[in-house]
């Protein structure tokens, strides 16, 4: 098995980390994101596979995750913050809201 | 680096060397079945289509039944045909004894299954044993080719398994071999970011049709592809937008240029990464992969899949522990959460590369091991009339 991190940074283009584990609001996570190690300090609670800033993404920029927009900020959003479907919205689709099929 | 394999006629290299015994409609499947239940070395083809279908799908039945025919993976084949069904069994037997395969055929209303039954068993056991002469010779790992896949996905998918198959996919690719995915479906609000990935405008314009066309046929039948996704589930587990789902999906084919799209159901051609148009359900994408010539699949798991294919290992591979832990008879490789980046995913990349290349000289997968994979299907478009 691999090495254990609480977080993960799918590309260095990136600016949300994806937490591996169940964060606590106010922790601390260190991660590698952009060939060096940031340590952030997450303002809310972050569930196992849901994402968390690394950067501050002013409304209407792009949320990058795999290394491409997977929708842009629907708020401005800080370092550490939970990011999901309260603060991004898609371009492509819906923001999912409906969930229907399946 | 290299593996051990089958040289075939058509210039191609098979990693198994089964004698196929495909069944031309699935009204012939049960002789299929109770041949090759009792002669070693058989694998059976077994589906649901070939009758009672329209010409496009008709058509596609007896392409596909031909690419399958035609797999490095197949010594030799014999066809179970019924005598009326759709399928061209004429142009089937001819174009896989074009590729230099041996060919038999038998016929159920002749004389009834029982007589098609005695002389289809004869007829495999001989193809059986002139397979058994062919011996394994080495190989360099530019004549690999792999086809990739996602199912029973979970959130470990889009952060492990998924990323450490397009690794795996990335290495095929830069040692010279051929990687093959598909699953249009999952393009979906990322179909965009694929085509940057098409070596040319021709490519690309393929990619978005395919993606139009898929998303025509759902409307056609009432459904909207686009509006439920992601799903409620999709968002409790942590994805926010159809683009995040479709990229966590599309990241197993590696990151290398797009050379060409293929139709469902034709053998590709030439070496590098190809799409191939065609549906995420297991069984019938399987039979995509294997129509176009694929010799392994590498399947990117969460949950824990259980499927196989009669003659094309499929590799099971996840990174939910949990999943590894509670599923040992069906999942072969645990790869950890390494993320996209570093050394820690190239790393496991070359691990599931060098499963490729054991599992290629002959190392059993566990769905070949426990016999689970003979019920695949044909992708069809339309109606059953």
């Amino acid at each position: 098995m691999d090495r254990q991190e609480r977080a993960v940074v799918l590309n260095d283009k990136d600016n949300v980390a994806t937490a591996l584990a169940d964060l606590e609001a106010g922790s601390e996570v260190t991660v590698e994101a952009g060939g060096r190690t940031v340590t952030i300090k997450l303002t809310s609670r972050i569930p196992f596979g849901h994402k968390f800033s690394l950067a501050r993404i002013e409304r209407g920029a792009p949320v990058t995750k795999y290394g491409e927009a997977i929708g842009n900020a629907s708020t401005a959003i800080d370092i550490g913050d939970y990011v999901h479907v309260h603060n991004v919205i898609s371009t492509r689709g819906s923001t999912g809201r409906e969930g229907a099929d399946r | 680096m290299s593996f051990l394999g089958y040289a075939r006629a058509d210039g191609s290299v098979g990693v198994r060397n089964y004698i196929g015994v495909i069944s031309t409609v699935a009204c012939a499947n049960d002789v299929a079945f109770w041949i090759a239940q009792q002669i070693k070395g058989t694998a059976p083809f077994l589906h649901q289509a070939g009758c009672c279908q329209l010409m496009p799908d008709i058509e596609m039945a007896t392409r596909t039944l031909s690419a399958l025919g035609r797999n490095p993976n197949l010594a030799g084949v014999l066809l179970v045909s019924l005598g009326c069904e759709g399928t061209d069994v004429d142009r089937l037997e001819k174009e896989i004894a074009a590729s230099g395969k041996p060919v038999r055929r038998v016929l159920i209303q002749k004389a009834g299954a029982t007589v098609a039954l005695n002389e289809g068993l004869l007829f495999a056991q001989e193809l059986v044993s002139k397979a058994s002469e062919i011996r394994v010779q080495e190989f360099d790992d530019s004549h690999l080719v792999i086809g990739v896949k996602c199912g029973g996905s979970d959130t470990t998918s889009g952060l492990a398994s998924n990323p450490a198959v397009g690794a795996a996919c990335d290495l095929v690719v830069d040692n010279g071999g051929t990687c093959i995915f598909g699953e249009t479906t999952e393009f979906l609000g990322a179909e965009h970011i694929l085509v940057r990935r098409a070596v040319n405008k021709e490519v690309a314009d393929k990619l978005l049709k395919i993606v139009a066309d898929m998303e025509k046929r759902a409307r056609a039948s009432g459904g909207d592809m686009r509006g439920g996704n992601p799903t409620a589930g999709n968002i409790a587990g942590g994805l926010t937008s159809i683009e995040e789902k479709s990229l966590g999906a599309i990241v197993k084919s590696g990151t290398r240029p797009i050379q060409d799209v293929y139709d469902y159901g034709v053998p590709v051609k030439g070496k590098g990464l190809f799409v191939v148009d065609s549906p995420g359900r297991e069984p019938e994408f399987l039979s995509g992969l294997a129509a176009a010539g694929a010799q392994i699949c590498l399947f990117s798991t969460g949950l824990g899949v259980p499927q196989g294919f009669p003659f094309m290992p499929v590799i099971k591979v996840t990174g939910n522990p949990l999943t590894f832990q509670r599923l040992p008879d069906h999942i072969d490789v645990l790869v950890g959460m390494t993320g996209g980046k570093g050394t820690g995913l190239r790393e496991t990349g070359e691990r599931l590369y060098r499963e490729v290349l054991a599992v290629g000289s002959g190392k059993q997968t566990k769905a070949e091991i426990l016999g689970y994979g003979n019920f695949p299907g044909l992708y069809t478009l339309g109606p059953i009339i």
